[in-house]
Parts: structure tokens; sequence; C-alpha cells
């Protein structure tokens, strides 16, 4: 097997938290930088419709690495998808393709559940839901709790930081009942 | 007094979530910056190449059908307490020679309630903000939706944020 072949293969949760892990230090190395991605949606509302909010009056110019940054991870969304994936579908536990399977959501061939994440939803209820409202409550939840996955869960844990350990544990408490109790409601609406 | 009290919360607040603070002093040229999307093209790489972009994957770990998710962030964060404790402990510099600061956290209400928000929302997407670009990136163009949401969520946010609780 040669490289180009190993590496379109799924790659091991080591290997992923490995790489994921040393963006920590890579960004401090190169510049004193603080791993965190939500900011990216304050520094977008600041440079587009500051709206006089003082939330948003501050030099966004300053922090235009981070915008750089997420610019940088839509580019490697694209190359891995266009140039290091494979066709086969995507394996899933098999009881939550049980349970998923009672919703309606049976086509595996892509990383997003074609059945939801698809352009005539827009225009629906489902899409309302799953695109409007999940999207805004990640916006306004993470920038309310300071920071996201990678600000707290995984920068703010590696400079052990009793916040972002109190954040973390709400962001999972918050996503077992949606996953568990909201969402299995709302896809029986339709 | 009340009202004194009231006004140093408020820049402690302010202070302590504003991720906007920059400690670099050094002036760049503007295309110093292209780093930092090489870094980020690496990490869009690994979020599409182990699948942690996937809806499925986020249904997998809040169902706990599946250890993978809390593999991948089990190990980033070892990774990045032995990277942090390292640079710590050795003082270690930038490759520009300055210095790395940490600050530490201040605790606040928002960390629940905004925690408990965001999680309900990742949940629905399947998405906390980084896989969101990569969703993009990777050609799911209703994610498009969602990104915009989410920075109307932010705006909202930023709007009412001195009348919630923190």
């Amino acid at each position: 097997m040669n490289i180009i072949e190993f590496i379109k293969q799924p790659w091991h949760c080591l290997i992923a938290g490995i790489l994921i892990g040393l963006t920590v230090p890579v960004l401090l190395l190169i510049g004193n930088k603080k791993f965190g991605i939500s900011s990216s949606l304050r520094h977008i509302c600041a440079m587009c419709v500051p709206a006089n909010i003082p939330f948003f009056k501050y030099d966004w110019k300053k922090e235009i690495w981070n915008l750089f940054f997420v610019a940088g991870v839509l580019i490697g969304g694209f190359l891995a998808t266009h140039f290091l994936s494979n066709s086969n579908t995507i394996e899933v536990a098999q009881s939550t393709k049980t349970a998923l399977a009672q919703y309606g959501i049976t086509d595996y061939s892509k990383l997003m559940p074609a059945q939801i994440f698809n352009i005539e939803n827009i225009i629906t209820f489902k899409g309302f839901f799953f695109f409007v409202v999940g999207g805004f409550l990640v916006g306004f939840g993470t920038r309310y709790a300071g920071g996201c996955t990678s600000g707290h869960a995984i920068m703010g844990l590696s400079n052990l930081q009793l916040p972002s350990l109190i954040a973390t544990c709400c962001f999972m408490v918050g996503g077992f009942f949606s996953a568990n109790i909201l969402m299995p409601f709302i896809l029986k609406l339709f | 007094m009340q009202n004194t009290i009231e006004t140093k919360q408020s820049i402690d607040t302010r202070h302590q979530d504003a991720m906007c603070v920059n400690d670099s002093k050094l002036q760049h040229p503007f295309w110093h910056n292209i780093k930092y999307m090489f870094v980020g093209i690496l990490f869009g790489i690994t979020f599409v190449k182990a699948e942690i972009i996937s809806w499925f994957r986020i249904q997998e770990m809040f169902r706990l059908q599946s250890f993978f998710m809390y593999g991948v962030i089990g190990t980033a964060v070892v990774v990045g307490l032995l990277s942090v404790f390292i640079i710590k402990r050795f003082n270690i510099k930038t490759f520009s020679g300055e210095p790395i600061t940490f600050e530490d956290k201040k605790f606040n209400k928002g960390q629940v309630f905004g925690g408990l928000i965001f999680g309900i929302g990742w949940a629905i997407t399947g998405a906390c903000p980084g896989p969101l670009f990569a969703q993009i990136g990777s050609g799911f163009v209703v994610v498009g939706i969602t990104f915009l949401s989410a920075v109307l969520g932010t705006w909202v946010y930023g709007y009412f944020r001195e009348k919630l609780p923190h």
C-alpha cells in the first residue's frame, strides 16, 4: 500500500487526536496564538456588522490570523474531500443506524445525512430546525460560553482551566439532551 | 457602591471572554498570516479524514454508541496538556522570540447557560464551529445557512449580552 492509499483510508481516532492536540503548541509557537475557533464568528460580526455594539467594537484586524486559520479549515475540507477521500460509505455504529432509521435517516453515502442536509430542505420546517435553529444555537451558545470545543475543551483543558471543564461538561449535557430527547421528538413530527 | 461593583463585573466579563486580545506585540507584514492558513488546512484535512465533521459521528457520541469522538477529544486534550506543560516548564518562546503567555479564565454563569445552549446546537447541526467551515469546504452547500445563522447567533448574543446573566 503506498502512502496516498494509506492517507485515503479513514483515519484512526488516535491520529486525529494527536494532530488536533498538536495544533495547540503549533499556534503558540508560531505566534503566541490561543487555539479557538468560535471567536472567528465574533470577528466576522465585528468586521461586517458591528452596529455600534460594544461587544463588537474592537480592532478585529489584530485578530485576522483567526480568519486566515478558519479559511484554511475550509480549504482543507475541500482538499481532503476532493483529493484524499475514498468512495466507501461511512461506518456508523449499528445501534445508531437502527435508531436513526426510525426517523427515516438511512443514507450513509456522505458524511452528512442527505435526507436532512439537502438543498430542497431549505424551505421546509426540517431545514429551518436543522440549519437555522441549530446554527443560531451554536453561534449564540459558543459566544455566551466564551468558547467552543476548541477554545474550552481542548485549549482550556490543556491549560487546566476549571471554567473550561465546567463549560465542556455543559456542552456534553446539552448534547445528550438534544440528541436523545429533543431531536427524536422533532424528527417524529415530520 | 452597587453601581461600581456592577461596572467592575461587567469589565471583568468583557475581558475574560474577550478572546480578541491579541498578545503579540510584534508587527508582522500581512502575509505572515498565511502560516495560520496552512495550519488551518492541515486541521481541516484531519477533520474530514477522521470523519469528525460527520453528523453521524456526533450522534454516535451523544448516544454513547461509539468511542471514536471520545478518543479524538481525549487524545487531543492529552497532547495539548503535555505541550502546554512543556512550554511552561521550559519557558519556551515563540519562533520569533516572544514569550508565550497564558491567561486564566474566570468562571461566570455564561459557561453553564451558553455551554448548554451550544451543546443542544452541536447535536442538531452535527458541528461545532470548526467542522462548520470544513463541512462547507467539503461541498455541503446548505451548511452555509447554518454558518450564517451561527454568525447571527453570535451577533444577537453581542446585542443582548448586558441583559443576560453572567
